[in-house]
This record gives C-alpha cells, sequence and structure tokens, in this order.
C-alpha cells in the first residue's frame, strides 16, 4: 500500500483534539472517550438510559468527515486494502477484540494511558505489539 | 444538553483523527510498519492525545462531579487476566490488517467506501458475538467447569 510522509504539526495537532475532546467528555458528561464502548452498547441486547449519548457519540464521528470537507474544502485522506477478506477478517478481529479486551485506541491507549490504568497499559502494549508484529509479517513475510 | 455535547465533542474527536491522519489506514500501516518505511507520525499523535488528557483530566477531576452529571465514571476493573491481554491482541491483530479502529472506521464510514461498510459491518458482528459468548457459555457448561469472569 502507499508509503506516507511524516506529518509532525498536523499529527501533533490532530492528538491535541483527540485529548481536547476526551477531556471534554470528562468535564461535562463524566465519562472515558472509549469508542468501542459506545459502538458495542449499542448493539442488543444492551438496554440502559444511556443509549442517546451513545447514538450521539457515534453520529458526532459520522459527521466530522463532511463538516471537515464543509468547513476546509479539503478532502480526507484515506486509502484501505480493497481485499473483502481482509476486511471481514479485521473487521471480526476489532470487534471481537475491542469487547473481550474492554477497550481500544481511544479507551485504552489515550485515556487508560492518560490515567495512568495498569490495565491499560498492559492491553496498549497488547494491541501495539500484535499491531506491529501483524504488519511484519503481512509486508516483510508474505509480501502482501 | 448531555446529548447535544456529547456530539460536539465527538465531532471535535473526529476531526482530531482526521488532521492527525489516524482517519486514513495507509498512514496507520505505515505506523506499524516499524521494519519498514516507517512514520512515525501516529506516535507524536499517541503522545500528544495522552499528555492533553492526562493534564485535562487532573485539572478537570479536581471538580466533586461532572457539570452535567452526577459522578465521574471509572472503569472499576483491575485484573490484568488473559481476557484483558487476549483481546487487545486480537484486536491488534486485526488493527495490524487493514489499519481501521473503531473510531478512524466510523469517522471513514460517512466518505462511502463499501470497503469501510464491509469493514464497520464485520466489527459489529465481532462485537456481538463477544458479547454473546459469556452468556452462551454460561448456558452451556455446568458453574463448576467454567473459570471466573471478570468483566
Amino acid at each position: 500500500m502507499n508509503a506516507t510522509y511524516f506529518t509532525p504539526y498536523t499529527s501533533i495537532l490532530g492528538g491535541i483534539l483527540i485529548g481536547a475532546a476526551a477531556v471534554l467528555l470528562m468535564a461535562f458528561t463524566g465519562r472515558i472517550a472509549g469508542v468501542s464502548g459506545f459502538v458495542s452498547r449499542l448493539l442488543p441486547p444492551y438496554a440502559d438510559d444511556q443509549t442517546p449519548v451513545r447514538l450521539a457519540f457515534v453520529a458526532g464521528l459520522l459527521a466530522a468527515a463532511p463538516l471537515y470537507t464543509l468547513l476546509t474544502g479539503g478532502g480526507v485522506p484515506h486509502t484501505v486494502t480493497g481485499s473483502s477478506a481482509l476486511l471481514v477478517a479485521g473487521g471480526l478481529l476489532v470487534g471481537f477484540g475491542t469487547v473481550t479486551g474492554s477497550g481500544c485506541t481511544s479507551g485504552h491507549g489515550v485515556c487508560g494511558i492518560a490515567r495512568l490504568s495498569p490495565r491499560s497499559l498492559v492491553a496498549t502494549a497488547s494491541f501495539m505489539a500484535t499491531g506491529i508484529a501483524t504488519v511484519f509479517v503481512a509486508r516483510h513475510l508474505l509480501g502482501v | 444538553m448531555r446529548i447535544v455535547l456529547t456530539f460536539v465533542t465527538s465531532v471535535l474527536f473526529g476531526t482530531g483523527l482526521i488532521i492527525s491522519g489516524l482517519a486514513n489506514p495507509a498512514k496507520v500501516l505505515s505506523f506499524l510498519d516499524v521494519a519498514g518505511a516507517w512514520d512515525p507520525s501516529l506516535l507524536l499523535t499517541m503522545g500528544a492525545a495522552v499528555i492533553t488528557t492526562g493534564l485535562g483530566y487532573a485539572w478537570v477531576l479536581r471538580r466533586h462531579r461532572p457539570i452535567l452529571g452526577d459522578a465521574f465514571q471509572f472503569p472499576t476493573a483491575t485484573a490484568i487476566d488473559p481476557k484483558l491481554v487476549l483481546g487487545a491482541a486480537l484486536f491488534g491483530t486485526g488493527w495490524g490488517l487493514v489499519g481501521y479502529c473503531p473510531g478512524p472506521a466510523l469517522v471513514a464510514l460517512s466518505l462511502g467506501n463499501l470497503e469501510t461498510i464491509i469493514f464497520i459491518a464485520a466489527m459489529l458482528a465481532g462485537m456481538f458475538a463477544a458479547r454473546a459468548l459469556p452468556s452462551l457459555s454460561a448456558r452451556l457448561l455446568p458453574a463448576s467447569a467454567r473459570g471466573k469472569r471478570i468483566t
């Protein structure tokens, strides 16, 4: 797949926005910004009074790209594999893994590490290690 | 009010994913490709996000309660068990196969590509399966044969 270029300034700015959003969510609603938690608890059979809040969070993520293009006039850089087999396998693993491991890059990788949660440190080390190992096997051993 | 603020916050979150490059699977895979043409940009993103969140949390948590709620809610689990480690390991494997984690995949969904739709459908199926599994094993196995589950 395409090589990408080092983008320190925009990547730091993006990280600050992600962090600011996590802080605002905590300040106003008292909640961790964990995407996989919000999404998976929208699926049946899960029922409590937080469904509208979860829907609002998902709607905000869906609205981000159109609003970004509307306000900046720029497109969203995006290149993804065309292999259905990879997409299905990756999706199943991400969905199953984030529910089983109680979090993803946002809940464990950002919010959890920021509050020095031992569980999140271990989980982040685990998914970073297998992520790096998977890319290594795919690109350098199998040549996919 | 909670709903409006959650929406606005989430738009900000998604905008951060776009600007940083996290919403681009090619960028994520370059970040994970430490033995190849490594692009460390997203390491800076993670660092900036963690530092901002850490400083912000420290400031926010001096309050006794959130502005629009009764209490700050943190996960209560503390056990570092095989479920946590293996679950995260499976997630990382899927992340490395495609370059999507849940937030960026949802942001990319509105770009309207079939690839993203396929990924999200599979992700929701995986989440549903993981949620169904504990209750399924509870029904099929006698209590004595089951390991203790910490959720």
